[in-house]
């Protein structure tokens, strides 16, 4: 059941904010474009709300809004017909409203912490756009408008990684990250072609499945096995890109040269979770092969602890935050990616997608305002990232201290905030996770049919213990302890202004709060108010806990969590323990391995970009400076030059020259007409019948025909001419046999010119 | 009467325009030159006026009176030119009147 509601107006208000801020910014001033920007983004999350409400009251829960506005078709050619509509379900209502808010909060910050600079409309109108294009994204009714979205945010990301692009670094790293993403973006592309080809449609309510997908698999009217297994891997090639994960990771600790709100907003909230949407919103895809399931959930488990064993050697607060997110997002991944289903075909088959998109809204909250408690901080210590230099920072920056320690908490899934419970349903969904074997498996293959679960559950479980270390090895770095930077910096260190913190409460309020939506139904039927939401959606079983095992998964997490919050305590509540420096001193190699991320860029440089390089010059030397230009473009100018050079010698000024021209022009001239009449007109075809042969000669081309005369040698004797006759035709009869030689000849009178032809023929 | 053939009228047109061809194209005093211009037209004339009589056709007298008011004229202008041409240049000769080459 679908209703009708003015969702344009969602992205169009922040579209018509960024074109104000951008075409007028430096007329309007600062004070009124942060107002403006801000005030569409709020007016845009009020209209989403009130949606979103209308939805979840007025609709059956399989029901969604379709936008009253873009009705007509966008393309339409061939069989291709897309509609540029929007379309709010459950799953795009969630992240509308993450989005939304998330984003009004980030703007309202960024009001502040941009004041002093000098790009403050330029940045607001970037962000702006980046605000409409993720919000197409998300309400996208069809892949190509969602991948319209994806497009749109790429872009507005490489805007404002680069968005101090007079510093070189920072424009190479929005570079990187442009291109990385079109890694992904091409995987994306693919995936939209294979399911056009396969389904003809690419809107998500024609690719649905009526009845839940488990027990629609048997009748499914537009895939089978084999497409939805690449489908679904080139979409996780896509998520992998936007959604930096293993192998397409690397783009996003460089896009921390973006302003914090931006990492906040872009890097950590929103668009890079957009794969993790997309993977949720494909999940008919996935759930037909169910082995792209195991794939997306091995690549977010290990990207998850890969990431997270990065972060306890940086030392730059922002790439700390950077990796966590990496790994956060694999966390969400091995969410979505979670499959139970004993047999192929068993209808009681049950996914996880709610957890991961419940961990990306719990993350939205926390990472966000981990990112903004670490602007806050930079604030503070005049732009200062390393946190080598800070420590004791507890005493000046009291607001900002204690909701980073929510986040902390959060994140690192200390009950009851918000990232434990999200956390907690993502392990538990790994750990129950099995995939149906092939009946003819054996060996390893049916290992990890049945295992697979347990080692993410197991992987997981060191990367929350290895997330909960890092995180906490951060905040006592920057908060307990001895201050150890300059004088200068501790002179200058000053809480941040009631709108920066004030955007940090709000944000530890959601990060306190938001968990308790997706509580366990284990104690109570409809505590998971989250997972119910978003059962239209994806219409999975619901997982049936008892309290028992809801009490032993938490404990093992929290136990994990507190082990790795304890010795990072141990560790570095004094700054930089004696036991890490020695631990660096022994096993120096280890660590600059860890600091330097594994090489893994060095990697990526000497086995890709380096050849790519090489290729792209030796293309640019031997096609385009050589062919392209050389050949064509000079090659026409010189031949142009050439050509003119010989044929200037005719045109010299000469008058007695030209006149030779004219004569020997006028002779030809003349030649030619005086030929002309007679050309072919000799040309005949012999007839013979018996011994009496018909002769028809062509006669001439053009109206003076008839004035020509013929003459006809029946031996072949120019001597023995017949007399002349005005009639191309002739007839003779011979007394013998054998091979005759017929000779034709015409002339033209009037002329003097004259053609012959002969030809032979034989007699019997 | 005896009359002369148009065969030999048409020989001697045929003699005197080659004689003005040659002219034309070899010499290099515009005067000759122009002279051997005003030789071509006659050797037409001539043509014209012999087929006129031949053929018993008096168009082509007409002809022939054409072409020769024409040839007047153009001895006039070319004559004035020249004379032109030699007071700036104080030369009649066709190989040094190559301003129109550059």
């Amino acid at each position: 059941m679908t209703q009708s509601y003015p969702l344009h107006l969602i992205p169009l208000l922040p579209f018509i904010g960024a074109a104000i801020a951008l075409l007028f910014g430096k007329k309007l001033g600062k004070q009124l474009i942060g107002i403006l920007s801000s005030g569409v983004v709020l007016l845009a999350a009020a209209i989403a709300t009130m949606a979103v409400y209308r939805l979840g009251t007025e609709l059956p829960p399989a029901g969604r809004l379709v936008d009253s506005f873009f009705t007509a078709p966008w393309i339409k050619a061939g069989d291709l017909e897309v509609g540029a509509s929007l379309m709010l379900d459950h799953l795009s209502a969630v992240m509308v409203l993450v989005v939304t808010w998330i984003g009004f909060l980030i703007h309202i910050y960024s009001t502040a912490y941009m004041e002093h600079d000098e790009g403050f409309t330029k940045f607001f109108g970037f962000l702006n756009l980046f605000m409409g294009s993720m919000l197409i994204l998300v309400l996208g009714d069809s892949l190509l408008v969602t991948f319209v979205g994806w497009e749109g945010v790429g872009l507005c990301s490489y805007l404002l990684i680069g968005f101090w692009f007079d510093k070189e670094a920072y424009a190479y790293a929005g570079r990187k990250a442009f291109v990385v993403n079109r890694v992904g973006d091409f995987g994306f592309l693919i995936a939209i072609f294979l399911v056009f080809g396969a389904a003809g449609t690419l809107n998500y309510a024609a690719l649905d499945v009526p009845g839940g997908a488990a027990q629609g698999l048997a009748q499914h009217h537009w895939l089978n096995q084999p497409i939805a297994l690449f489908v679904g891997l080139f979409i996780l090639v896509g998520a992998t890109g936007k959604s930096a994960q293993i192998p397409l990771y690397v783009w996003l600790p460089d896009a921390m040269a973006g302003p914090t709100p931006v990492s906040a907003l872009i890097h950590a909230a929103t668009m890079v979770t957009a794969g993790v949407y997309v993977v949720a919103r494909m999940h008919v895809v996935f759930q037909i092969a169910p082995v792209t399931l195991a794939v997306v959930a091995v690549v977010g488990a290990l990207t998850a602890l890969f990431a997270a064993t990065i972060g306890f050697a940086q030392k730059d607060l922002k790439k700390v935050l950077a990796y966590s997110t990496i790994s956060q997002l694999g966390f969400m991944f091995v969410g979505v990616g979670s499959w139970m289903q004993h047999q192929i075909g068993d209808p009681h088959a049950s996914s996880n997608y709610q957890a991961g998109i419940f961990h990306l809204v719990t993350h939205a909250f926390f990472k966000a305002g981990l990112f903004l408690g670490a602007g806050s901080v930079m604030h503070a210590m005049g732009g200062e990232g390393d946190v080598t230099r800070m420590g004791g920072l507890k005493k000046y920056l009291p607001h900002t201290r204690w909701t980073f320690l929510i986040y902390c908490l959060a994140i690192a899934g200390i009950p009851p905030f918000a990232g434990f419970w999200s956390k907690d349903a993502i392990l538990a969904g790994a750990f129950a996770a099995q995939w149906p074997p092939d009946p003819n498996a054996g060996g390893l293959e049916l290992f990890f049919a049945h295992h697979l679960g347990h080692l993410l559950y197991g992987v997981l479980l060191v990367a929350a213990t290895c997330t909960a270390f890092y995180m906490f090895r951060l905040y006592y770095l920057v908060f307990e302890g001895e201050f150890r930077g300059t004088d200068e910096q501790l002179h200058h260190i000053h809480e941040s202004p009631p709108a920066m913190t004030g955007v940090l409460w709000a944000l530890a309020l959601g990060t306190i709060g938001v968990g308790f939506l997706g509580m366990p139904n284990a104690f109570h039927h409809g505590l998971d108010v989250f997972g119910e939401w978003l059962e239209p959606i994806v219409r999975e079983q619901p997982r049936e806990e008892d309290v028992k095992h809801f009490v032993i998964f938490a404990a093992v997490a929290t136990g994990a969590a507190l082990f790795g919050i304890l010795s990072a305590r141990a560790l570095y509540r004094n700054g930089f323990s004696e036991t890490v420096k020695s631990f660096v001193a022994k096993f120096p190699g280890l660590y600059k391995l860890v600091l330097n991320k594994y090489k893994i860029d060095e990697l990526y440089d000497a086995l890709i970009v380096k050849p790519l390089r090489w290729i792209a010059v030796v293309l640019w030397r031997a096609f385009d400076m050589l062919i392209i230009d050389g050949l064509f473009v000079n090659g026409v100018g010189v031949l142009a030059t050439s050509v003119g050079k010989l044929v200037r010698y005719v045109q010299n000024g000469d008058p007695q020259r030209y006149l030779v021209g004219i004569l020997v022009g006028a002779a030809v001239m003349v030649w030619m007409a005086a030929n002309w009449t007679v050309k072919g007109a000799s040309d005949f075809v012999p007839k013979a019948e018996q011994r009496t042969v018909t002769v028809s000669a062509h006669g001439a081309a053009g109206s003076s025909g008839q004035r020509l005369q013929y003459r006809v040698s029946w031996d072949g004797d120019e001597k023995k001419f017949s007399s002349s006759q005005t009639s191309p035709i002739f007839q003779h009869t011979y007394d013998s046999g054998g091979k005759k030689k017929i000779l034709v000849e015409a002339f033209d009178p009037r002329w003097g010119t004259k053609s012959r032809e002969s030809h032979t023929v034989t007699l019997p | 009467m005896n009359q002369i053939p148009l065969s030999d009228f048409l020989l001697v047109s045929g003699v005197l325009f080659a004689l003005g061809i040659v002219g034309a194209l070899l010499r290099r005093n515009v005067l000759i030159v122009l002279m051997s211009v005003e030789l071509m037209l006659n050797a037409a004339n001539l043509a014209l006026v012999a087929f006129a009589r031949s053929y018993h056709d008096g168009r082509a007298h007409a002809f022939a009176l054409i072409v020769m008011a024409i040839a007047a004229a153009e001895a006039a202008v070319g004559l004035a030119i020249v004379v032109g041409i030699f007071r700036s240049r104080r030369s009649v000769n066709v190989d040094e009147l190559t301003l129109m080459k550059h």
